[in-house]
């Protein structure tokens, strides 16, 4: 168990190599980490502390698809409690993002994990096994976006009807 | 498959069979439908079915600039209104700088505390409606309406309020409103105390509750229930206390944590909760400062800086979150609403088996939930 | 029997009907008055004078509605339930002693009688139940034939202790036995059985079990069964089943007083008649009301718990203290 957020973030750093290339533009990482970010080692440090005044969280981790089970169980060995799995279109770049939010019972530390996929063949691990709160949160992120959660043991519409084929939250979506 | 079959005492293979619980039903406090897989009166599987209600409330996000999308967060949990006003406003202020008076943050939390215990009594109602006891609502609703007289003189609204803006609240308030809020605060504790000696005393009521629905910590962190919830599982997890917000931190107060677990616990909680709230509200109306309640200056369409936010508030179900992305347009390019009661129904299927029935729907009274809070 | 007896019975017959009806109707404006004012609200005001229209209002609705049967339901039993359901009232108000002479039948078994008709109640219910081919009528119906089985053992283990003490099953004999001030009447005969009142007590809540009557209303449990056994049934079927709720409670309340509290006897001795019957029996009818709207409901295997493991054990101790008791004391 750890015992500061820099500890952690040296753990996230082990995980997650720097100098591993990110399947990531400059022009995202300076959209996701603008204004509270570290900027200066915005498009090469996939681990950075924020601002928590001006986020909302503290510790940033950008990892690959294959990473974030890793992540997620490096986050609950630590105690930390699946908060929320979000999805965002970022249709500009051809891309989609997870977000997966954490926060700890114990204390208040907050760590967001983000991964993107391509549009074309949006596939991520799930982390249901790790938390079986996110299997909930990666159905309603796979009925919106149409993000496949590989491994999900449900992957069916949970908010919208049972036959939908459709996802409303892409930026293409026309009703 | 034939009533016959059901009653025969024949062969003892366990037949189970399925037993549809809502999406019309009086005790699912809402368009939910569980599909319970029942075994006699014993459940062998629920699986809580959702969407009934779904409005798509992170479309209209995307479609709404970032001040025309205030109403929607009252429409959310319409019980906790405020609280869900307040993490939107706080999560557009994070992104765009912007600094809210000290006046306007003690109205906030005055309002949301007051919002918080009209919630709680709504549930406190709806819980032993639920078990039987139909009186306690007419009492509690009794409560309610002081405290939706003051809200409404104040904000206009009895239930949905739309009352923060970014840099404030929209109405300043006056000495009548404080004047009743006191009032309000000084007759609300013999009630309270009334409420523990005919309810929570009641044994009929405590058979019903202790023991039930046993939910340990870990699960609750496996599936991130927060709120009464967690608390009443021993763990001292308060959004208020955890990640400070406002100005809570002027404020003494304690929060209630109950080690059981099981529904009684979680009761315990949410009437201990009230009590602390009244606390916040009297010593935020003595420290209520001078000053604008409404940052002046804030540009009527918003363009928040570039990046993604977020707030989370503890609203009366558990922790509420608010992540929005801005890409520097006056509408917002993402806004995700995490509630508290996805989450805390998400553990239902697990905690409930092997439950019988009215235990099942104890602990699902007891866990608080308002269906549009998880439907969106 | 003499030439005007047939005609005698009729006559009562048609006045019990009319008197259940009555009450049936009256009792749910008391009740949801009583209810109301409980729960700091007015209750009914609009139809008539503090509402008292309102049950005919009521009626009137109920019988306007269409007799559905459901598809696939057993139709023979399904209409033929509520009916059912009327008997044991009504037959158990035949027996009844409202004055001394004011009685249908004064037969020498009257209280085994009530008893033998109030069985089919039971049966009734679950017929309603199982032939509405609803899993919610069927999960009621089985919670009622355990709760109703479970309540009727202690609460015929208080009637053999009153039986005990009076020595006939003669409903007017027994009132009779209880003549003079009230100090006279059989719950305050400490004398033949030393916990009277807890007898008393005991037989109030099998009262209220077997009419299923809240905190023991499993059956129609309206927040988890919606409305249990009597889901399907709309308009006057269901109006039926509510009047023979409310009949049952009326002969249990009736059935109580006669028993415990000295049935038409006044408590100072002279005057006696209808009036110290019907006063008392409906203080019991407003009590059961009362607890009605005051108390959550237990969970199921917690009443059949308290039964069981309770009240049948306390009952035969009461039993065996009585016997006991009057023996050694007669001797």
């Amino acid at each position: 168990m750890i015992s500061s957020l820099q500890e952690l973030a040296d753990q996230f750093s082990k995980l997650i190599p720097q100098d591993a290339p990110l399947p990531e533009t400059p022009a995202a990482a300076g959209a996701s980490c603008a204004h509270g970010g570290v900027a200066s080692q915005a498009s090469t440090n996939p681990v950075q502390m924020v601002d928590y005044a001006i986020k909302g969280w503290h510790l940033d981790v950008r990892a690959r698809p294959d990473q974030v089970v890793a992540a997620a169980a490096l986050l609950d060995e630590n105690g930390f409690a699946t908060d929320a799995v979000t999805g965002v279109d970022w249709i500009a770049e051809g891309e989609m993002e997870v977000v997966y939010d954490y926060f700890h019972p114990a204390n208040s530390w907050r760590v967001v994990v983000r991964a993107r996929v391509p549009r074309s063949k949006p596939e991520i691990p799930t982390i249901s096994q790790v938390y079986p709160g996110a299997n909930w949160h990666e159905r309603e992120t796979h009925e919106f976006f149409g993000i496949v959660f590989l491994g999900h043991p449900n992957l069916t519409p949970l908010l919208l009807p049972e036959d939908a084929d459709y996802h409303p939250l892409r930026k293409d979506f026309k009703a | 498959m034939s009533a016959l079959s059901l009653l025969s005492s024949g062969e003892r293979e366990h037949e189970t069979f399925i037993l549809n619980v809502g999406p019309q039903h009086p005790a699912t406090h809402g368009v939910l439908r569980l599909k319970l897989t029942m075994d006699g009166e014993y459940i062998t599987r629920a699986e809580p079915v959702c969407g009934y209600i779904h409005r798509m409330h992170e479309k209209m996000g995307e479609n709404r600039t970032w001040a025309q999308f205030l109403p929607n967060t009252g429409r959310i949990d319409y019980l906790a209104a405020m609280a869900y006003g307040h993490a939107y406003v706080a999560a557009v202020e994070r992104a765009a700088g912007i600094v809210v008076p000290a006046r306007a943050e003690y109205i906030r939390v005055i309002t949301s505390e007051l919002n918080r215990i009209s919630s709680h009594l709504v549930w406190f109602g709806a819980f032993l409606l639920d078990l039987g006891g139909f009186t306690p609502l007419l009492y509690a609703f009794d409560d309610r309406e002081k405290i939706l007289d003051l809200l409404e003189a104040l904000t206009g609204s009895r239930l949905t309020y739309c009352y923060y803006r970014f840099g404030g609240v929209c109405n300043d308030v006056d000495d009548d409103f404080i004047r009743g809020t006191r009032e309000f605060v000084a007759g609300m504790r013999p009630r309270m105390k009334m409420y523990r000696e005919l309810v929570t005393d009641n044994i009929i009521l405590r058979k019903r509750l202790i023991g039930i629905g046993h939910i340990s910590a870990e699960m609750c962190r496996k599936y991130g229930a927060t709120g009464p919830v967690i608390r009443g599982s021993g763990v001292a997890y308060d959004v208020r206390k955890n990640e400070p917000y406002s100005v809570y931190r002027d404020f003494d107060f304690d929060v209630p944590v109950f080690p059981e677990g099981d529904c009684m616990a979680r009761y315990l909680v949410r009437m201990e909760e009230m009590v602390q709230s009244l606390r916040i509200v009297e010593q935020a109306l003595d420290k209520l400062p001078g000053g604008p309640a409404l940052t002046a200056g804030v540009p009527r369409v918003l363009k928040p800086a570039v990046g993604d936010y977020c707030f989370a508030v503890e609203a009366a179900r558990g922790r509420f979150l608010v992540r929005i992305v801005s890409d520097g347009k006056e509408i917002p390019y993402r806004v995700r609403l995490r509630t508290p009661s996805f989450s805390n129904l998400s553990l239902f299927e697990e905690a409930s088996q092997g439950m019988m029935l009215p235990d099942a729907l104890a602990l699902l009274g007891s866990l608080d939930l308002v269906i549009p809070d998880i439907d969106r | 029997m003499s030439i005007i007896e047939p005609f005698r019975l009729l006559l009562f017959l048609v006045g019990i009907m009319a008197f259940i009806g009555l009450n049936a109707a009256y009792l749910v404006w008391v009740e949801r008055k009583g209810a109301a004012r409980f729960q700091r609200r007015p209750g009914p005001t609009e139809v008539g004078y503090a509402g008292l229209l309102q049950p005919i209002a009521d009626g009137i609705k109920l019988l306007s509605k269409q007799l559905h049967v459901p598809p696939g339901a057993d139709g023979v039993l399904f209409r033929v339930a509520p009916l059912l359901v009327m008997i044991p009232a009504m037959i158990g108000l035949a027996v009844v002693p409202f004055s001394e002479t004011l009685v249908a039948r004064n037969t020498n078994v009257g209280l085994l009688m009530i008893f033998a008709f109030g069985s089919i109640n039971v049966m009734a219910i679950m017929l309603s139940g199982w032939s509405s081919r609803n899993k919610y009528a069927i999960i009621s119906a089985a919670r009622i034939v355990s709760q109703d089985v479970a309540y009727e053992i202690p609460m015929l283990l208080v009637v053999i202790t009153m039986l005990m003490v009076t020595g006939t099953m003669n409903l007017n004999e027994i009132v009779q036995q209880q003549a003079g001030w009230f100090w006279h009447w059989n719950l305050f005969r400490l004398d033949v059985n030393p916990l009277m009142p807890l007898t008393f007590f005991i037989f109030f809540v099998c009262m209220l079990a077997e009419t299923n009557r809240a905190p023991f209303d499993m059956a129609e449990a309206e927040s988890e069964l919606v409305a249990g056994a009597f889901t399907e049934y709309a308009g006057m079927g269901f109006g039926v089943f509510f009047i023979a709720e409310y009949a049952n409670i009326i002969l249990g309340c009736a059935f109580a007083t006669i028993l415990f509290l000295g049935g038409w006897q006044s408590p100072f001795g002279v005057w006696s008649g209808v009036f110290w019957f019907l006063l008392k029996m409906y203080a019991l009818v407003f009590t059961v009301i009362w607890v009605r709207w005051t108390f959550p409901r237990t969970q199921f295997y917690n009443l059949l718990n308290l039964s069981w493991k309770l009240l049948i054990p306390v009952s035969l101790f009461t039993l065996i203290l009585t016997a006991v008791v009057m023996k050694v004391l007669k001797t």
